[in-house]
């Protein structure tokens, strides 16, 4: 995790229960840390960017990648 | 011995590189921590043609990290100033100033003199106007973005199949969701590190060195030296969010785009107040002066807000300010979804905004 999304979840690393796709793995994280609610960040499943819902396998690594606007 | 002799002497870069370099134009998007050693390494290297566009004055904030001022540049143009400053020291970079902020009309007529673009900019609403004028005019930019201890790069739209910002960020957050560097605070040498970076990439897509951050976005986080590369693939759809054309590029309000709608002037505020249905609420600490007497404005620091912004009625219009307007936006933004209403907005500017009232009293 990176940023905001680090700072709001206070870590930068979480192993999560196995889910099946990346949309149940946004729900759970927002079950889990609320505070996550309204925070924009883009998804990287095994180092690859994702945009739609995508489909998730064991041990699977997941970055959760928020926007800087900061130069 | 001969200024270019150190890189010349590198067997990938040669006379060649160097004559491509010479006859190269960059554009630095931004005069400030990024901008600043992305510009200096650039001309230090032999970039023949600078452009640098800033709007902004050097403030004693920017010393930190905007390493090409002083405490003599204070309240001079960013632009003049970065631009003076590499004139002295290397007359061989021809160096043109753009002192003023790109806008969409203005990025038509600068950005097709150049070859390659950095972007040092600070807002969302300029990344996004400048990623898409770079593709519209197929212009590769070397994106760089910082967060405290943290930076992102990558090289966006180096031509076909190559993606670009709204491939890995398709729409504009809204600006109250993550601060820039004057609301969380950065490392000075963060910028350093990401300018330079900047300058890396494109000093080697000028001359054709080594691997390039083509679909790809490098992130970085100084406080545990963690590197993390992703990839990235152009994506139709995330592309449907950017104007497909000059046309509808000029016509595009990326300010609005950004603002978040609670963001509020101090005149509209005060035009449209009225004793009996709104309120203003200065979320300030108590000791924090100059203070506003006025029996339309109540004090409740931010840490009470959400508790005692209950006491309200719906009608009741919120306006919310504090001294610059930064710890405003976000309150404005947690308050409405809290209350589960539009009618709050955070006073642009605060307490010290020309407009205020609270610092004419004094």
């Amino acid at each position: 995790m990176f940023g905001i999304v680090a700072e709001k979840t206070g870590t930068g690393n979480l192993t999560i229960p196995f889910v099946d796709d990346t949309d149940k793995l946004y729900l759970l994280l927002l079950e889990k840390h609320p505070q996550l609610d309204g925070i924009k960040f883009a998804i990287a499943v095994n180092r690859q960017i994702v945009h739609q819902n995508t489909s998730l396998a064991q041990n699977d690594e997941i970055a959760l990648l928020p926007p800087f606007s900061g130069g | 011995m001969e200024r270019f002799e150190r890189q010349i002497i590198l067997p990938e870069l040669g006379r060649e590189g160097q004559q491509k370099l010479k006859m190269a134009k960059v554009l630095v998007a931004g005069a400030g921590g990024l901008g600043c050693p992305a510009i200096l390494y650039l001309a230090a290297a032999g970039v023949g043609t600078i452009g640098i566009a800033d709007g902004d004055q050097v403030e004693a904030s920017n010393l930190n990290r905007q390493v090409l001022f002083g405490f003599n540049n204070i309240g001079s143009s960013k632009a003049a100033a970065a631009a003076k400053f590499i004139s002295e020291r290397y007359p061989d970079t021809q160096v043109n100033v753009y002192d003023r902020f790109l806008t969409v009309e203005n990025i038509p007529k600068i950005l097709p003199f150049y070859d390659i673009v950095i972007d040092g900019t600070d807002s969302f609403a300029t990344r996004y106007m400048l990623n898409d004028a770079s593709v519209l005019f197929g212009k590769p930019l070397v994106y760089g973005a910082i967060y405290r201890y943290e930076g992102q790069i990558a090289l966006f739209n180096t031509g076909k199949g190559s993606a670009n910002y709204r491939d890995l960020f398709p729409k504009i957050p809204d600006s109250g969701e993550i601060a820039n560097c004057s609301e969380a605070g950065v490392l000075g040498v963060l910028p350093g590190i990401f300018g330079t970076l900047q300058a890396t990439e494109a000093i080697k897509w000028i001359t054709g060195i080594g691997e390039l951050l083509i679909n790809k976005v490098l992130f970085c986080n100084l406080k545990n030296h963690s590197f993390y590369e992703i990839d990235l693939v152009p994506s139709n759809e995330a592309q449907k969010n950017r104007p497909a054309t000059l046309e509808v590029f000029l016509k595009t309000d990326y300010s609005v785009n950004c603002q978040t709608v609670s963001d509020i002037g101090w005149n509209e505020a005060l035009e449209s107040s009225n004793p009996k249905s709104s309120v203003f609420i200065d979320i300030r600490e108590p000791d924090e002066i100059p203070r506003w007497s006025n029996s339309q404005c109540l004090e409740i620091p931010y840490g009470e807000l959400e508790e005692k912004a209950e006491l309200f009625s719906e009608e009741t219009s919120i306006f919310l300010f504090c001294q610059h307007g930064i710890r405003s936006r976000p309150a404005a933004v947690e308050l409405r979804k809290t209350l589960k209403r539009n009618n709050i907005y955070s006073v642009t500017g605060g307490v010290e905004h020309p407009d205020s009232p609270v610092k004419q009293l004094i």
